[in-house]
């Protein structure tokens, strides 16, 4: 790569892709679009394209992977190879790999998986397109997909990352932002008792600063918990006024 | 004290971890408690009876419970019995012994010449807890191998609207399309006729079921459709 130049994120109080510091890119979620899968949800959030299926819960296999007092929880998280500007290698990256891991544990939490001892809930996410973020949109997607699913939840999980850039702490960051800010903050939420199940960060923020990355990030959750929750509603409303 | 808030009509539609009920409420299906309050668990349609409040599922899957009649399909022959597919997150095991009147001898005894793989059977789930996978029994009046018919799976929340009030919509379609049906607890259904267009109805007003369930004046509405469709296929004779 070249002499890499860091763009102009803020311009007169409107960012790069002309939001303002505390808007969230447009999100349309669809349910229910994988014939297959037991359940599924599909998520645009920006330009990120997102499916996630959910599998289960069904017999283990290999069957060592069992526990007997409650079933397990699998997840892929994975990138199509025409997601992102530069070609990525299909096979599992080191990145792939730790998002799996940290979205199954932002899923856990939210799910009874005690009532179904001995089954495994597989959730494979496959993102077709990115630009930042796209492990936020995932836990809201695969979320989505596990109601879908009819398996039971304490609560809906949904996620929005908050940041810094050029100095303004602002919500959802996108992939320039992202790449080119001070700091970005993944936050992934069971809104109903205010529980945090995900809280990343990377990059550098004073105390104070954190406390409003924090709180914004949990606004931002609360507007996407809105379109989740409508999400879900329309797919039966729809089939109510089919058939009126 | 708190005072008692039920925070959702009957049959308003509800996702996971939405409130429903404040105070001194009993959870009952697809509920969960936490402190005073009582949330969903799955998505549906909030019902209430006194003060037990439960969610009627709109999305679920069947889980095994101990005199339930399956309808299941053999996936595979083992040495002392079949392991049985029955639309569940949970195989079923029938030992070999339950299909014979004399002692089972595995050395003697040629399973596969009973059931095979791929072979459909009713049965009764007599036995399933936690820590085993249910057990079934085709040794009963009316269970045992299928011989011919058609199956429809059903979402299995969805059976006893299947069923109706005290079967009024299944003897309706029983008498309608002069059909058989079985009706497994786990979502399937069994329907043989005299022929494969009587089942073809009978599967079509099934699936009208399934889909227009959380609707009322049901029972009417299908009844309709399947004298509509005789008429068409000039079944009235």
């Amino acid at each position: 790569m070249s002499e890499h130049e860091k763009p102009l994120l803020i311009k007169d109080g409107l960012r790069i892709d002309g939001r303002g510091p505390r808007d969230l890119r447009p999100m349309k979620i669809e349910v229910g679009i994988v014939r297959n899968a037991d359940g599924s949800a599909y998520i645009e959030h920006g330009k990120n394209k997102i499916l996630a299926a959910v599998y289960g819960p069904s017999e283990v296999h290999p069957r060592h992977y069992a526990l007997q007092d409650r079933a397990i929880l699998r997840c892929r998280y994975h990138m199509a190879p025409f997601s992102v500007p530069e070609r990525k290698h299909p096979a599992p990256s080191r990145r792939e790999i730790e998002l799996s891991k940290v979205i199954r544990e932002a899923l856990e939490p939210s799910i009874f998986l005690e009532y179904y001892p001995r089954t495994s809930i597989d959730v494979y996410i496959e993102v077709l397109q990115a630009d930042g973020g796209t492990r936020c949109a995932s836990i809201t997607a695969a979320s989505t997909a596990l109601a879908d699913a009819g398996i039971p939840m304490r609560d809906m999980v949904v996620a929005c990352a908050a940041g810094k850039v050029d100095g303004y702490i602002v919500l959802d960051l996108n992939d320039v932002e992202d790449k080119n800010g001070e700091a970005d903050m993944p936050v992934a939420m069971m809104l109903n008792k205010g529980l945090i199940t995900l809280l990343q960060m990377d990059g550098s923020t004073t105390h104070e600063e954190f406390r409003q990355m924090l709180e914004l990030a949990i606004e931002g959750c609360n507007s996407v918990y809105q379109i989740q929750k409508r999400a879900l509603k329309s797919m039966f409303v729809k089939t109510l006024e089919e058939e009126v | 004290m708190i005072k008692l808030v039920l925070l959702h009509e009957k049959r308003d539609l509800v996702v996971p971890g939405e409130i429903i009920a404040k105070g001194d409420y009993l959870e009952g299906e697809n509920t969960f408690r936490a402190n005073d309050e009582i949330y969903a668990t799955r998505i549906g349609l909030v019902d209430s009876n006194n003060k037990r409040v439960s969610v009627v599922a709109l999305r679920s899957f069947y889980v095994p419970s101990v005199n339930d009649v399956v309808i299941g399909k053999v996936i595979e022959v083992g040495i002392r019995g079949w392991t049985v597919e029955i639309n569940s997150p949970f195989l079923a095991l029938l030992r070999g012994s339950d299909t014979l009147t004399k002692r089972f001898s595995p050395k003697d005894d040629e399973l596969t010449s009973i059931l095979d793989v791929g072979d459909i059977i009713i049965a009764k789930i007599i036995a399933y807890d936690r820590t085993r996978n249910p057990l079934l029994t085709v040794r009963e009046q009316g269970l045992g191998k299928v011989e011919g018919g058609q199956i429809v799976v059903v979402t299995p929340t969805k059976i006893p609207r299947v069923i109706g009030k005290k079967g009024s919509m299944i003897s309706m379609l029983k008498n309608e399309t002069g059909c058989n049906i079985t009706v497994g607890q786990n979502g399937v259904i069994l329907v043989s006729g005299k022929n494969p267009v009587v089942e073809g109805i009978a599967v079509r007003a099934i699936k009208m079921i399934e889909r227009e369930s959380h609707t009322t004046g049901l029972t009417d509405r299908v009844t309709d459709m399947v004298r509509r469709e005789k008429k068409e296929l000039n079944l009235i004779e």
